[in-house]
């Protein structure tokens, strides 16, 4: 415990502190319509793109990776989405391609263009999280928060119609809600959490950020609004502890708030029984 | 004047016809069956009565001051709603959608009109419960108070009976005809032809031939006949 308060006289450690709940609660938001709409391996696949783009990023040496990495994601997340039901490669077919290609092409391009010294390193923290999160800068907080701010805004805004497009889009259609618009709306939105969530569990555990608070949820509540609900309370809390284990212990950032998330899940899943 | 022309509509995919050259009215207080086999094009035609695609050719005109938006869609459950952890309050209260534009909450009218189709479905016991846990009939109930909260005039019901028992069947279509009596006009898309002629005041046909005209009409006409004593063959 004191280790903990002498952790938390350093600012470093509230701003990751801050900015890691912030990012766990935008993706648990989001989570509960992706899962529900059978999109749960979207995340996935949008993160490998991005690091596909954070590779390219490196080798046009951009002195911000966000500038490539979140276009590139928010258009492969309109692609994703938009196409829907008359692509000719259905969903999960396309995710998949768009994911394993991304990354394979991503490594590729690291490998032969690298002037890093410690390339497994680098590969290593962008998939698995790295500890960067503890040494952002002000400006990279500052935008965090703004982001995950503008995120939480609109989602309470258009609330009403996520949870109408997201239930049956056939009829929201049919009443005149331009579900087309909604759904570039949430694949806009989950590409830019994507982006945010790198720094702080990694491309490849991303996912997890966006489904685990909303399959909890889901054992217990049984309404969309108490799941929701229950999911953002859930996602804070995993964040902010699995944060102060991995300070304490000097565990992995990403994978020790996962590690928590799946013990809350499974906590959730016995207590759901009942 | 009729609420709802179609005129010289042609259905289908790129550019490909399933029906062609349809020609039927809506008129206020009617109920409208459209029956035909799979694939022959009535899934395709609701869209197209929605507006969510255009037809090839001919076209729709909505009259009574009747917009495309204010008719109260009932469609086939997906698979997605089977597990969909939502109360029965929130989802009649997202057909109130359509009414909304941009802004974010509803109005107490609304929620108030809300409350009145539950009530007239006879759903308000389970407004707090979860959807998934009741019965499919209830389920077609809650639907049914959604639709009515998007539409007062018209209701379009894409096979409101599908995997129903035939006790809640029955029940499913004596609401249905209470709803026309008071006053809704409904189409309805079924394969229940016998269910068709029984309820309903004017049956579209639609296969290799396409019928349109009142039941009498479709009882004496070729289709009709043909089906009708199919159908009694089949139920002995």
């Amino acid at each position: 415990m004191d280790k903990l308060i002498e952790y938390l006289q350093f600012p470093f450690v509230r701003y990751a502190l801050i900015v890691g709940v912030l990012i766990a609660l935008c993706s648990s938001l989001l989570g509960v319509t992706l899962v529900l709409k059978r999109f749960s391996f979207i995340g996935d696949g949008l993160s490998h793109v991005a690091f596909g783009a954070i590779a390219i990023a490196g080798i046009l040496r951009v002195e911000s990776s966000m500038v490539v990495v979140l276009p590139v994601t928010v258009i492969s997340a309109i692609l994703l989405l938009r196409q829907g039901q008359n692509a000719k490669i259905k969903g999960d077919a396309a995710i998949a391609m768009i994911s394993v290609g991304a990354l394979a092409v991503g490594y590729l391009l690291m490998n032969i263009f690298s002037t890093s010294s410690n390339l497994t390193g680098d590969v290593c923290s962008t998939l698995f999280g790295s500890f960067s999160i503890l040494t952002l800068s002000k400006t990279e907080v500052v935008l965090c928060i703004v982001l995950s701010v503008l995120v939480l805004a609109i989602f309470m805004f258009f609330y009403n119609k996520i949870f109408a497009v997201t239930f049956d889009e056939a009829f929201s259609r049919s009443a005149g809600v331009d579900a087309g618009a909604y759904n570039l709306l949430i694949a806009v939105i989950i590409a830019v959490i994507i982006v945010l969530a790198m720094n702080l569990v990694g491309s490849l555990l991303i996912s997890a950020l966006v489904i685990f608070p909303a399959l909890s949820a889901m054992r217990l509540f049984k309404s969309f609004k108490s799941v929701t609900v229950c999911s953002g309370v859930l996602a804070s809390l995993c964040a902010f502890l699995g944060m102060v284990i991995s300070i304490l212990a000097g565990t992995p950032v990403g994978s020790t708030i996962v590690g928590v998330q799946i013990l809350v899940f499974f906590v959730c899943m016995l207590l759901g029984r009942t | 004047m009729s609420l709802l022309k179609a005129e010289g509509l042609s259905l289908g995919y790129d550019s490909q016809a399933i029906i062609e050259d349809l020609s039927f009215t809506v008129n206020a207080g009617d109920y409208l069956c459209v029956v035909g086999e799979n694939g022959s094009g009535k899934t395709t035609l609701i869209k197209t009565l929605l507006r969510l695609t255009k037809p090839l050719a001919g076209s729709i005109s909505y009259g009574d001051g009747l917009l495309a938006n204010e008719i109260g869609y009932l469609p086939q459950q997906t698979v997605v709603q089977r597990d969909f952890p939502a109360s029965v309050k929130e989802i009649v209260y997202s057909g109130l959608q359509g009414r909304c534009g941009l802004r974010p909450r509803y109005t107490r009218e609304e929620k108030e009109l809300a409350r009145e189709n539950m009530e007239r479905m006879g759903v308000t016991d389970f407004a707090d419960k979860c959807y998934r846990e009741l019965s499919g009939g209830q389920q077609q109930r809650v639907l049914l108070a959604r639709a009515l909260c998007a539409a007062e005039k018209i209701l379009l019901l894409d096979e409101p009976v599908s995997g129903l028992d035939p006790v809640v069947t029955a029940d499913m279509y004596s609401l249905i005809e209470k709803l026309n009596r008071e006053g809704i006009t409904i189409i309805m898309v079924s394969h229940d032809v016998i269910a068709a002629v029984r309820y309903a005041s004017h049956i579209l046909y639609i296969g290799n031939t396409v019928f349109f005209g009142t039941k009498e009409e479709f009882r004496k006409s070729d289709q009709g006949r043909r089906f009708l004593l199919l159908e009694e063959q089949m139920h002995g």
